[in-house]
């Protein structure tokens, strides 16, 4: 089993479609959605939910006001502002935690002197095991203004390995988020290949680098498109000399296409429109699915 | 006043409302572009840097002569950064999140802190704007310290235009939290349609009223102008779907550069939720800015 993911650095730069036209073409794949901050994909795939779980993302302080007594032990020692003080209508000090800035990391629970501080479990969002048209799918929501993204990510990722393993599919294929930090490293760390979706203008250039950086510090070997590439057909040479000259595979070019939105507004993936951007989608995952099968992924 | 330009699904065109917004206004302006993961502004604005600054977490460094092994360490940790297997501790520091939780606790005094780089925040000017970027190492996961040194950079008297990460977690609540007034770039399709519920909501969970600015429109994809019918958040301004547009950005040039008579439509925006701002009760005009 190969586990591929979709990254951009850059938001927009078309992940998602991409990922659900490869979907389509593979027709052996389990999907993981990695994009619980924004997740999009079930909009096309239209998954049909088999089990749902709640994610438990990590913890969060708050004060107990029969127990405390004022000292500010608690706003001396959190280091993320998260206690707020203020003086009540007697004039005497209170403490509470904001739960938005609240990073869940116990000082304030362990060192308060009137252990005052509670610190229960925070359902940060949820989580479902799904099918759809293309095969089993593993996706998530995460709370708004939620934090763990990273841990719901993990979470993902582990059942959709599982169930790949379990039904003999030799593809896992994950949608990540876009930029380089938290959800996007736990998307990547330990998978076969990274796709990564460019996009020919000076910031997906900047922003491409930058995730083609991510990809080699952590040792993912990388594939590049360019999507839109007739927008700007310097920068897209551009984009693949920078991919051959970092090590990663040229995986091709995608047109620009008001179809593929087109395909979008009806729910469906790209290639199940014959728009004419699906051809060129078509080969980019022969290009990658011949190396993926090959083995031959270490440049 | 302080407005941040957001948008829960990447790519919808934040940067380019926010330079062209930084570039309409009049008066001193400074653009933080909090989105450190994947900055841009800079493309747009050429700032020449006047000056940059690291940005550090505090995270544990442990003598091991001092330690006895004896785990309490690990136990405090919430992020599984310190594991202490057959009593020898272990440090992820990339997992760290600077709390000092560590230190504190350790019976030993064998853990002290010491710096560790994410990332570095830039300052500048270029096109008359006052220009603050920050951008988060790569291979670092996490980037809210940039954003909050970002912040603290403004000066008095300044208009802040915030160019916000996507998404609605840590990062976008990190860079939109204490604004005024948010901009919600949104692109008619149902993406971008589930993307910006999300952003709503998020800017509700904070209490900062909100507006949108519609980007590749077209008249015949309504859903954005429905839903923001049905919600009564106001749409300000509709700038068309244009291949011309797209090509001109995909150069870093500023949208109001290829649309001049936009300048004046940025104005308004402003005009706008400034008269909403000052008027404890009012609601802004669900009237729009017409490009086509």
């Amino acid at each position: 089993m190969h586990e591929l993911v979709v990254i951009s650095g850059k938001g927009g730069t078309g992940k998602t479609s991409l990922l659900a036209s490869i979907a389509v073409l593979s027709s052996n794949a389990v999907i993981a959605d990695c994009d619980v901050d924004a997740a999009d994909l079930h909009l096309l795939l239209k998954p049909d939910v088999k089990e749902h779980h709640e994610f438990i993302g990590g913890r969060v302080a708050q004060i107990l006001q029969s127990k405390c007594r004022g000292c500010g032990e608690c706003l001396k020692l959190c280091r993320f502002d998260a206690i707020r003080a203020y003086r009540n209508g007697r004039g005497e000090r209170v403490f509470s935690v904001d739960p938005l800035s609240c990073e869940g990391c116990s000082v304030c629970v362990r060192f308060c002197p009137a252990c005052a501080v509670d610190f229960k479990t925070r359902t940060s969002g949820e989580w479902f095991i799904s099918m759809t048209r293309c095969g089993p799918m593993v996706h998530a929501k995460l709370g708004v203004a939620s934090s763990n993204s990273g841990k719901l990510v993990s979470l993902v990722r582990k059942r959709s390995r599982e169930i790949a393993e379990e039904s003999n599919r030799e593809l896992l294929l994950a949608d990540g988020s876009p930029g380089i930090g938290c959800p996007v490293i736990a998307s990547i760390t330990g998978s076969d290949a990274a796709l990564l979706v460019g996009e020919p203008s000076l910031s997906g250039l900047h922003d491409l680098k930058r995730v083609l950086d991510l990809t080699i510090h952590f040792g993912i070997p990388a594939f590049v498109c360019v999507n839109k590439w007739d927008i700007n057909k310097e920068l897209s040479e551009e984009i693949e000399e920078l991919a051959l000259s970092k090590g990663a595979f040229f995986a091709g070019r995608v047109r620009y296409d008001r179809g593929v939105t087109g395909a979008q507004l009806e729910g469906k993936t790209a290639v199940e429109t014959n728009t004419p951007a699906s051809e060129d989608i078509k080969k980019i995952w022969d290009y990658i699915n011949t190396r993926l099968k090959g083995g031959r992924l270490c440049a | 006043m302080t407005i941040a330009v957001a948008s829960g699904k990447g790519g919808t065109g934040k940067t380019t409302v926010a330079v062209s917004l930084a570039l309409s206004l009049e008066g001193s302006v400074v653009l933080m572009d909090c989105d450190v993961e994947a900055p841009n502004s800079h493309i747009f604005l050429h700032p020449i840097i006047a000056g940059e600054e690291n940005v550090y977490i505090s995270v544990p460094r442990i003598d091991e002569s001092k330690c006895n092994g004896c785990g309490e360490c690990s136990e405090i940790c919430q992020f599984n950064a310190i594991v202490v297997p057959k009593n020898k501790p272990l440090l992820f520091l990339e997992l760290c999140h600077g709390c000092g939780g560590c230190a504190m606790v350790c019976p030993k005094g064998a853990i002290s802190e010491e710096k560790r780089k994410i990332g570095v925040v830039e300052e500048g000017w270029g096109m008359g704007i006052h220009s603050i970027h920050g951008s988060l190492s790569v291979g670092e996961p996490i980037s809210p310290p940039i954003i909050k040194k970002i912040k603290q950079k403004q000066n008095t008297g300044e208009t802040v235009i915030i160019d916000s990460p996507p998404g609605t977690t840590c990062p976008a609540v990190e860079s939109v939290r204490g604004s005024d007034y948010a901009i919600l770039v949104a692109e008619p399709t149902p993406f971008g349609l589930n993307d910006l519920i999300l952003s709503v909501e998020m800017v509700k969970k904070l209490a900062i009223p909100c507006g949108v600015v519609l980007n590749r429109w077209d008249d015949e994809r309504t859903i954005i102008e429905d839903y923001c019918l049905n919600e009564g958040i106001p749409i300000f301004l509709k700038i068309p779907e244009d291949r011309k547009i797209a090509e001109a950005y995909s150069r870093g040039v500023a949208l109001i550069d290829v649309i001049p008579e936009l300048t004046t439509a940025f104005r308004e925006l402003i005009g706008r939720i400034k008269k909403e701002l000052s008027s404890q009760t009012g609601k802004v005009e669900p009237s729009c800015t017409n490009l086509l």
